[in-house]
């Protein structure tokens, strides 16, 4: 009788099956997420909160960094010339400057230039007019090109101005911007350890949720280890379903990023248009939503991984 | 086929189940495991699926030490034997024709070769028509006879049945029984735990008695003595 003659499976069968069988379990392993959509809905809410704060605060700093990257601009070094430097000795010093690889661009403001701005600003006009002589000096205002990757070099270039014998003062108003940027790499720091926390958090979170589920079939497997499953074999689901905890989560979370971001982006720009500026929130890049979504898939994977490792070995046939 | 060479089994409580026993089944071997409830029958039958391990001695199934076994083989040696229990262990949350089906998913045959041996195995128990159903609506015959369908379906050369008739009527008994001489009669290996001593005596197979972890009666090595 034929039914008792084993065969050999083929090997280019065996492969074929092999995807057929991979495509099957992956399918439903998301319709067993289905099938108790209460649970399976609170764990991918933990996720999707727990991936969304760090992406959060990730965008909202790297909006700051586009922010104060404006400010940057805004630098300015202002040499006070010498009282005894002419006007023509200025202009000539400024066009001695200009070629300077550190500088932008530059503006000479005579003294009295620099008196007209003075009164037109201030109000004080009439004050000024009493005076007998101008009381201020004339200024090289210099817009200087910002290295980041040198913080110092600001500095050696600041010596070196000082260092000219028309130069009286040299003004730097750039103390704050450099606190600033001092900060937000601390804060980028703070982020990057509450991330890789919240990252081991969905590990943990997933890693139970998997764990549970073993444990609820756990008759399922033995009965599969009874007639010759390999461990491989009796994985392979509950990868799967930390695979789609991870799509998933990660999915909610780009959503509430993007929601909670839509939510700023009207009252910063009335903001911004208070002080006069532009600025408009950025979301989360494509590239960046991408970037989440397998870090997160990776992390539920990672989570399953773990929790099936751990707890496999222990539904042995015969308990 | 099977080899046990002074087996002694001893679970961690203490309890002694088996004290050396040596028992040789040839292939197309078939044979009876009687016994008073505790001689040692089941635990005997794990031993040969490597559900439990033995504390000493030698165990050999298709010339495969199962003790110098290393773990990752032993998925591939259950491959090589049908099991039939006396609970079924049936997954109550798959068809028939699913749970039939598992042996041939796990060992990654083609969905058309399945569907055709899966079909092929259920004619033969007679439960053809009821492959979309679910297990709990079947009876206890049924269910059993699907176990039956799952244990053959990848032709595997060793059968074991622990009580497969425990709780069925004598008629529905002995026609299960006379399934599993049909298997045997194409070369299968086959060994049957049972308390039904009328039905054994009935049939007329070679019977192999347990009492306290001991064979007190082998007809095997009788009929071998017999015919050298
Ligand atoms: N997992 C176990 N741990 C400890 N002792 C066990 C275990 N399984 C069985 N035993 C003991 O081993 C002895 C043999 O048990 P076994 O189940 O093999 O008997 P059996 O012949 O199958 O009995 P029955 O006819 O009632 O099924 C019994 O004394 C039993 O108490
Ligand atoms: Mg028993």
């Amino acid at each position: 009788m034929a039914l008792f003659q084993r065969r050999k499976v083929e090997l280019k069968t065996q492969l074929s099956s092999y995807a057929t069988h991979h495509l099957r379990v992956f399918v439903s392993s998301l319709g067993r997420l289905y099938q108790f959509p209460g649970p399976s809905a609170m764990t991918v809410a933990v996720i999707a909160i727990a991936l969304a704060l760090p992406t959060g605060f990730y965008v909202a700093l790297k909006n700051a960094q586009r922010l104060s990257g404006g400010w940057d601009g805004a630098t300015k070094i202002s040499l006070y010339l010498a009282p005894h430097v002419s006007e023509q000795q200025g202009l000539n010093l400024s066009n001695r400057l200009k070629p300077h690889r550190q500088i932008e661009s530059l503006r000479y403001i005579s003294q009295s230039e620099a008196l007209n701005e003075f009164a037109d600003r201030s109000g004080f006009g009439d004050a000024l007019n009493a005076l007998d002589n101008n009381p201020l000096p004339a200024v090289i205002v210099i817009t200087p090109l910002i290295d980041k990757e040198d913080p110092q070099a600001l500095d050696r270039f600041r010596h070196e101005m000082e260092r000219l014998p028309e130069v009286d003062i040299v003004q730097l108003d750039m103390q704050w911007v450099k606190r600033l940027l001092g900060i937000m790499s601390m804060v980028q720091r703070g982020l990057l350890v509450i991330a890789s926390l919240l990252g081991v958090a969905v590990i943990l979170v997933i890693g139970n949720t998997i764990r549970l589920d073993i444990q609820n079939r756990a008759r399922e497997i033995r009965v599969q280890k009874l007639i010759g499953a390999t461990n491989t074999f009796v994985r392979r689901p509950f990868l799967y379903t930390g695979f789609w905890y991870g799509l998933f989560g990660g999915i909610a979370a780009w959503l509430l990023v993007s929601i909670g971001l839509a939510f700023l982006a009207g009252p910063t720009s009335r903001l911004a248009g208070l002080y006069q500026s532009n600025f408009s929130l950025s979301y989360l890049s494509f590239g960046g939503g991408l970037t989440l979504l397998l870090l997160s898939i990776a992390l539920g994977y990672f989570g399953s991984w773990l929790a099936v490792g751990r707890h496999l070995k222990e539904i042995e046939p015969g308990q | 086929m099977i080899r046990f060479d002074n087996v002694y089994k001893r679970y961690e409580s203490g309890q002694e189940a088996l004290s050396g026993i040596d028992l040789l089944l040839d292939k197309g071997d078939m044979c009876f495991l009687t016994g008073h409830s505790g001689a040692g029958k089941s635990t005997l039958l794990k031993l040969l699926t490597a559900i439990e391990e033995p504390t000493r001695g030698s165990l050999l199934v298709n010339d495969l030490n199962l003790g110098k076994m290393p773990k990752w083989r032993i998925p591939y040696l259950r491959r090589q034997i049908g099991v039939i229990f006396q609970d079924h262990q049936l997954l109550f949350d798959r068809t028939v024709f699913d749970n039939v089906a598992l042996p041939l998913v796990i060992e990654g045959y083609r969905h058309n070769e399945i569907q055709r041996r899966v079909r092929a195995a259920l004619d033969k128990v007679g439960l053809l028509k009821k492959e979309k159903l679910f297990p709990m609506t079947l009876s206890g015959g049924e269910q059993q006879r699907v176990g039956i369908a799952r244990a053959v379906v990848n032709k595997p050369p060793i059968l074991l049945a622990d009580e497969p008739t425990g709780n069925l009527d004598p008629e529905l008994s002995e026609d299960i029984m006379k399934l599993f001489g049909q298997f045997n009669e194409v070369g299968v290996t086959i060994m049957i735990a049972t308390h039904d001593l009328d039905l054994v005596e009935r049939l007329g197979h070679p019977v192999v008695s347990l009492k306290e972890g001991k064979i007190i009666r082998d007809d095997l090595r009788e009929r071998r003595g017999a015919t050298p």
